[in-house]
């Protein structure tokens, strides 16, 4: 009964977009629309949390529509059910914050109608039970994301970025499309029950894995394909930003699990799981060093995003070659791992774009260096944010450390793999995953120093005020999930178990839930255990206890003097440490060799009354080297062409009746 | 299939392509069109004659809008535009008489090769048939490429379309509404051309398409 129930669901925010068309002046009309996305995510949200936790059978439903030999299937199993969470969450929290934002939005009509059909755009993909209608729905989301980062088209760089992300997703959509070609094979069996049932050769179904790959992964901001997301997700409004990051990467990353884990199905081959890991391993590393050199606070979050989806497929090809060996228990750790980074990230990215979203309308400024000090104008939103980052630094007891320390757990399991070269390949993918997290903790002591702590460097920054009371409510239920699911991992993990033994073959973790003192014990022939609550005891009780020893034991005395002006008597908030110098060090050591980074120091001789500059040159080696020559090609190839623009009425029949005689002649000939 | 019903109907869709050859050859437009009008007038023997041996009576249907509209209507349309235009008595100039002609053959003997092991498995009848429209498509086309006044394009245009209609009164397939559609946009294809014609006229002072090629090149200096 919830499929159906979902489906008709769905018609309401399309509703709500032909109204917003119509009202979007109106002054109420922001409020009744982000009133109504809340009310059906919230819905949503709970029959899909009731499906999944209750339901052992799949639901299918076969609608009329669509192709008319093939019809439109919708099916709801547990897989559907989770990703069903993690998006009406991430789109019941963000329309909470809209509530608020949205009243400070200048071109309503741009957004407003775009918004709840993004929403249902992204539901009705994860219904979707055939190609027809999976590729629509697809389409759907991207496109209606697209006019949601066109909406403040009259900045250049936002156009440029719509421009880039609509190519990249008619790249995507186009793999896909193949991909499913060729699931489907000649008999042209589209719905996924038929998918299902057929057997494809090994190296077609190899194709359809670099399909998938290229396809989702492109959506999903996957290294080398992640150049349009930095671009697009700030680009639009906040809330949109956070659902975009934090939600639709998600949706990508769900079509990759159904095409790889449920379509193609056995036998999976070990050099699959190489494959998506070591491209996992790449992504997360680049990902965050990318967001390390950006000082735009939304930009640094939109790479953190491409960060943490290389994460998720680390786990996903850890899954993979598990499989691919048989070895079902450790692929359900690993699968664990990937689904349950899936719902932090969009738990923690949401939370950071929103508390973002709440400091741009506060200051009207995204750059962190002409932000700072804004803690004491605006402490909630600072302890919201702070939440967030110590969250996705993985830093426990938050949910952040959970699903990255399970993540380490499978991969401590590889040396039973019996291929050498995984043998090998996974400790190094270890190796950048530890790295990754410590260059995002790095990276997120910065964005949180530099934007909340210190002195305002800007007036803007000066006048900041709290953010109002929607914003905050959505930021706190973002953090208090980010907690709970911090401390009681183990719920979660049983949650997740019905997806896990759906992809796996029946197999799961055991279950979590009457373990002692609710702790995570991943394998059952116990290596380690984790227990968030015991952490976040712990931290309480020792960190109470030293502050009251502190309080007790120190000097209450108060001395007064002059604070250490490093010999600038004139306190200037532009001699604070900036986002640029704390990145420094990390730029001079990865830097130079990833981004060819160079320093230039400009010193006038004495006399010379030039201001001394200091310039960064930082080259970008994947759009360099990979995009800008295939832009270059097609710019060259299409002036060589533009000629055919000009030609005269008789030409164009010319050319047309030349072309329909060669072709005719060529099936003549090769016949 | 019966020898003599085979043969006319083999008769006749030739005969289109014959007089698509004597479309090629004509310079006066007056004239042009009046063998435009002889061409539907054997496009509707054709899928008469058609209707009979396939005891198809949507066909009649068929030919008779053929007949009204294709036979009748635009040939007269087009000799008033001609007339109000004042170039009905002005001689086209067109270019290489043989080497169209040549070409002409070239093109019908390509539509056969092309057609006839295309279809080897359908009847003789739909076989002969598709590869003279298609002749007579090509055709079409050839005349619209190698004339320079505005009105023989449109002729081009609608012989193209004759040939149209005769491939799919040979296939038996297309059904009554398409087919009535497609009579009813080829007559607003007509109106509109023809409006067109004389809001070009009014620009340039001439429907022939050299003097607008010319205009153009200018502009875009």
């Amino acid at each position: 009964m919830s499929l159906p129930l979902l489906l008709g669901l769905l018609l309401i925010p399309l509703a709500a977009s032909v109204y917003a068309v119509a009202a979007a002046r109106q002054p109420d009309c922001s409020r009744r629309v982000y009133g109504v996305t809340l009310a059906v995510a919230a819905t949503g949200l709970g029959i899909a949390l009731a499906h999944l936790l209750t339901a052992s059978t799949p639901e299918t439903l076969k609608l009329p529509l669509g192709l008319p030999w093939l019809g439109a299937h919708f099916r709801l199993d547990a897989l559907a059910a989770f990703f069903l969470i993690v998006v009406n969450l991430g789109g019941a929290v963000a329309s909470l914050f809209a509530l608020g934002y949205g009243q400070h939005e200048k071109a309503p009509e741009r957004v407003l109608p775009f918004f709840p059909a993004f929403l249902a755009g992204m539901n009705l993909v994860l219904l979707a039970d055939d190609a027809f209608s999976f590729l629509f729905a697809w389409e759907f989301m991207s496109l209606s994301s697209w006019a949601l980062v066109m909406a403040h088209h009259q900045d250049p760089a936002n156009a440029r970025a719509g421009y880039l992300y609509l190519v990249m997703a008619c790249f995507g959509t186009l793999a896909l499309l193949l991909a499913f070609g060729l699931l489907a094979g000649t008999s042209g069996g589209y719905d996924f029950d038929t998918v299902r049932a057929s057997a494809i050769t090994p190296g077609f179904a190899a194709l359809v894995l670099a399909l998938a790959l290229l396809g989702a992964g492109s959506k999903a901001g996957l290294v080398p394909l992640h150049v349009w997301l930095p671009l697009a997700h700030p680009a639009a409004p906040s809330h949109v930003s956070a659902l975009m990051s934090g939600v639709m990467t998600k949706v990508a990353v769900y079509g990759f699990i159904r095409i790889v884990f449920d379509l193609l199905g056995e036998p999976v081959l070990w050099w699959w799981g190489g494959l998506v890991l070591a491209l996992g391993g790449i992504t997360a590393v680049l990902g965050v060093l990318y967001a390390l050199m950006q000082h735009d606070l939304k930009r640094l979050l939109a790479y953190h995003t491409v960060e943490n989806i290389g994460i998720i497929f680390i786990g996903l090809g850890l899954a993979l070659a598990f499989q691919a060996n048989l070895m079902y228990a450790s692929a359900a750790l690993a699968l664990t791992a990937a689904l349950f980074h899936i719902l932090n990230h969009s738990l923690f990215k949401s939370l950071l774009f929103l508390g973002t979203g709440a400091v741009l309308t506060a200051t009207g400024e995204r750059d962190m260096e002409k932000l700072g000090g804004l803690i004491h104008p605006m402490p909630w939103t600072a302890l919201a944010f702070l939440i967030g980052a110590a969250a996705i630094s993985a830093l426990p007891p938050l949910n952040g450390f959970v699903s990255e320390w399970l993540t380490f757990q499978a991969i401590l399991i590889s040396p039973e793999l019996p291929q050498w070269l995984l043998k090998f390949l996974v400790p190094a993918v270890g190796a950048l995953l530890a790295l990754s997290a410590a260059l995002a903790a790095a990276c997120f002591v910065k964005a949180f120093g530099i934007t909340f702590l210190g002195r305002a460097r800007s007036p803007a920054a000066t006048q900041a005020r709290e953010t109002d009371r929607y914003s905050l409510a959505a930021l706190f239920v973002l953090a208090a999930l980010c907690l709970l699911a911090g401390i009681l991992p183990g719920l979660v993990v049983d949650g997740l178990a019905p997806v896990v033994s759906l992809l796996n073959g029946g197999a799961r973790l055991i279950p979590q839930h009457h373990q002692p003192w609710l702790t995570l014990v991943p394998v059952v022939d116990v290596k380690s255990t984790y227990n968030g609550l015991l952490v976040l005891l712990f931290m309480a009780l020792s960190g109470t206890t030293a502050a009251v020893l502190i309080h007790r034991l120190a000097s209450s005395a108060v001395r007064r003097g002059p604070a250490w002006d490093c010999g600038f008597p004139d306190a200037n908030p532009a001699f604070q440490y900036t986002a640029g110098s704390f990145a420094q060090p990390i730029r001079r050591v990865f830097g130079s060799v990833v981004f060819q980074a160079r320093e230039r120091v400009f010193m006038p001789p004495p006399g010379d009354l030039r201001p001394a500059r200091f310039k960064i040159e930082l080259h970008d080696p994947i759009w360099e080297r990979g995009y800008a020559p295939i832009a270059h090609a097609v710019v060259a190839v299409s002036t060589r062409f533009n000629y055919l623009q000009y030609l005269t009425i008789r030409r164009y029949l010319s050319v047309v009746f030349g072309a329909l005689v060669l072709l005719l002649l060529g099936m003549v000939l090769w016949r | 299939m019966h020898g003599l019903a085979f043969d006319i109907a083999h008769f006749l869709a030739g005969g289109m392509v014959v007089v698509s050859f004597l479309m090629l050859y004509q310079d006066r437009l007056s004239a042009l069109i009046n063998v435009f009008a002889l061409h539907s007038l054997v496009l509707v023997l054709a899928v008469g004659w058609q209707a009979t041996i396939q005891d198809a009576h949507h066909l009649y249907v068929t030919a008779g809008i053929a007949l009204v509209f294709k036979a009748i209507i635009i040939p007269t349309a087009l000799h008033r535009i001609v007339r109000r235009l004042g170039i009905h008595r002005t001689l086209e100039v067109v270019g290489g008489v043989g080497l169209d002609m040549l070409a002409g053959a070239a093109l019908v003997a390509l539509a056969i090769l092309v057609m006839l092991p295309v279809t080897a498995t359908t009847d003789a009848l739909a076989r002969e048939d598709l590869a003279f429209a298609l002749a007579v498509l090509l055709l079409g086309l050839l005349l619209m490429i190698t004339r320079q006044n505005a009105v023989s394009l449109v002729v081009g245009f609608m012989s193209l379309e004759n040939g149209l209609v005769l491939a799919a009164a040979g296939a038996r397939g297309m059904p009554l509404a398409v087919e009535i559609s497609i009579a009813f946009s080829v007559l607003i294809a007509l109106i509109v051309i023809g409006v067109f014609l004389f809001r070009i006229r009014e620009r340039f002072d001439s429907v022939d398409m050299q003097a607008m090629d010319t205009f153009r090149e200018e502009r875009r200096k």
